[in-house]
């Protein structure tokens, strides 16, 4: 078991650190931070002191381990804009995304877990085949497509929500049910086909043969065993907790990470967007290692690592 | 005495496809049947629709009475208290067959719960009781253990073990040994045997392996394609088969005395059931077939010596006077 952690947790390191470095070389790569804040007309000393001023001057692999080394201390950097340090400016934005995506998390797996199990129960019916199609129409509309659709309806036509902005929770509906329907869509999916699966089961013809109720079979025998695919899309539900609303932040100018993500790239406000990566990465990482524990504790044949 | 399950003319299809064509059959309290044949011959279907445990596209005809209980398409609730606590039933694949993430004392003590209304220690003490009667070494220690820390033997003891918990009239054991290996099969044809000494229920064998239904049958139905063709005791149906299909069948099996010869099988294959020949199932792949084969579907008969036959050209009947002569040789 120890082992079977230290694993994971390494392998969570190993990615994180992965994340920082390619977002590191793409974004030195991609554009060139001095030109971008000072404008195309400035003189070449000008653009020099800059560069020397953020340490742009020296070898990539000279700022890369400068960059490591504060990242260890704490130390995240400076935005290149407003020269507050760039953590601060990106914790100050994740309550906002939270206050999108953790309703919709809620929304996610509330309504499209029991869909799911529905349909699969009644499998090849007409409510199988309406949860189907609305799931299938859920995650395939775009959330930009989507979003703009709810704000013809539900802003421009009856005017009873508004179409953007913060502050009141009123402005979080529209944005919430956007990012909410694809995921809704992918978990009513993932958990019918993880339940007929299981249905299909020899085991589960064991417990009827043995004259379990079926509902007790569903309940008792299926389910505890359709959990073990189900929480691995859950987990990356989870995982897109601060990256999943960067579209629909946009479209409903909502103030939060993703909105500072979109503004930074295009600002190559380099700590910025390495910050903001960071967490994400961070985020996305935590919760598969949460998965992972939770299928040792769920599945008996992973803990003792002599799974069929 | 009157029979515990008596099914008349069974018929299951699937999406439209007729894959049992009236099954007719009897089970005696106590009595050990046998049912053998090709794989998708039916036998499982029969008794899984039997059950009610066939999936609902499946449709099912006919009567299966169990002293009188009808079952066929009985309400869920009926066929609830009859699964495990009258019939109970046993699965090929042992290590499949039991719910990999619930512990295998938990799994026993459903069963007992269920049907003798055990709960807490008295649940606990019966079923250890029960691992020990299959032989599951160490009882105690291995009641909170998974499907997967037991062998795939173990995990059939097991199976028989929960299927005892009912204090079942009936059990219905679906190629028990099947996924196991060859000593291990041994081992669990021993304790069906024994068990059904020891308790009286009747066991249905539902078996390709004719050597394992003589070790553990009294009568044998030999089914071919949804139907039966030959039904007998075991020493009329081992010692002079007389359907082509049986004789085939035992044909098939290498002979550890005697003269060595080279082994015949049957040649083709089950036909597919979608469609399927207009006369005898059988015809295509038969020696003895004649015209009126191709066209009409033989019935199945009793005949003098007790057996039941489904052949319009069967292998003839032993002759008295040559079996006196050949024990006199």
């Amino acid at each position: 078991m120890i082992r079977f952690v230290s694993l994971r947790l390494l392998r969570a390191l190993v990615t994180v650190l992965a994340v920082m470095t390619f977002s590191f070389v793409v974004l030195r790569m991609s554009g060139d931070p001095a030109e971008v804040l000072l404008g195309p007309d400035v003189p070449q000393n000008v653009i020099d002191a800059f560069r020397r001023q953020w340490g742009l001057d020296a070898p990539l692999w000279r700022q890369y381990l400068s960059y490591l080394g504060a990242i260890f201390q704490g130390d995240f950097g400076l935005s290149m804009r407003d020269r507050a340090p760039a953590l601060d400016l990106v914790l100050e934005r994740v309550p906002a995304t939270l206050m999108l995506t953790v309703p919709a998390l809620i929304l996610k797996l509330g309504i499209g877990i029991p869909a799911g199990i529905f349909a699969a129960l009644h499998r090849d019916s007409a409510i199988d085949r309406g949860v189907i199609f609305l799931a299938i129409l859920g995650f395939t509309i775009p959330s930009f497509v989507m979003g703009l659709v709810l704000v013809l309806i539900f802003a421009v036509t009856l005017g009873v929500l508004p179409s953007g902005g913060f502050g009141t929770w009123q402005n979080a509906i529209l944005p919430g049910i956007t990012i909410s329907i694809g995921g809704i869509g992918i978990i009513a999916r993932f958990s019918r086909s993880a339940m007929i699966e299981v249905l299909g089961q020899p085991y589960i013809r064991t417990a009827s043969a043995k004259g379990v109720k079926w509902h007790d079979v569903v309940r008792g025998h299926a389910l505890p065993n359709a959990a073990i695919p189900i929480v691995t899309i859950a987990g990356f539900m989870v995982g897109s907790l601060i990256a999943g609303a960067v579209v629909v932040e946009t479209i409903f100018s909502w103030p939060g990470i993703g909105r500072l993500l979109i503004v930074s790239v295009s600002n190559r406000d380099l700590a910025v967007v390495q910050c903001i990566l960071l967490l994400i990465a961070a985020v996305m990482v935590t919760a598969n290692l949460i998965v992972d524990l939770l299928y040792g504790w769920l599945d008996p044949r992973l803990r003792t690592g002599t799974a069929h | 005495m009157a029979n515990l399950v008596e099914i008349r003319d069974l018929r299951v299809a699937f999406d439209g496809v007729a894959v049992l064509h009236g099954i007719g059959l009897e089970v005696a309290p106590g009595e050990a049947l046998g049912l053998v044949g090709e794989s998708g011959c039916g036998k499982s279907v029969t008794w899984l629709a039997a059950l009610g445990l066939l999936p609902s596209k499946a449709s099912i005809d006919g009567s299966v009475r169990l002293q009188g209980q009808e079952l066929c398409n009985a309400p869920r609730s009926r066929l609830e208290r009859v699964r495990g606590g009258r019939i109970a039933m046993i699965f090929q694949d042992p290590a499949s067959a039991l719910n990999p993430v619930i512990r295998v004392g938990r799994q026993l003590c459903e069963a007992l719960r269920l049907h003798r209304g055990l709960t807490g220690a008295a649940g606990r003490a019966e079923a250890l009781r029960l691992m020990d009667m299959v032989g599951i070494p160490d009882a105690r220690g291995r009641f909170g253990l998974y499907p997967h820390e037991f062998s795939g033997g173990q995990c059939q003891r097991l199976m028989i073990a929960m299927a005892l918990a009912g204090e079942p009239e009936l059990l219905i054991a679906d190629e028990p040994t099947t996924a196991l290996d060859a000593t291990i099969q041994a081992q669990i044809l021993d304790l069906l045997a024994r068990l059904r000494a020891e308790t009286g229920m009747a066991v249905v064998f539902i078996s390709h392996d004719l050597g394992a239904v003589a070790q553990v049958c009294d009568r044998v139905c030999v089914m071919y394609a949804g139907r039966i063709v030959e039904q007998g005791s075991v020493a009329q149906l081992f010692g002079h088969p007389r359907h082509p299909y049986t004789r085939g069948l035992f044909d098939a099996i290498p002979r550890l005395y005697g003269p060595r010869g080279a082994l015949v099988p049957i040649s083709g294959t089950v036909p597919d059931p979608r469609h399927p020949p207009p006369g005898c199932a059988f015809a295509p792949r038969c020696a003895h077939a004649h015209g009126f084969c191709a066209t009409q579907v033989p019935r199945l008969l009793p005949q003098r010596d007790g057996r039941h036959l489904a052949c319009a050209f069967p292998l003839p009947e032993r002759d008295p006077q040559r079996d006196y002569e050949d024990a006199l040789t």
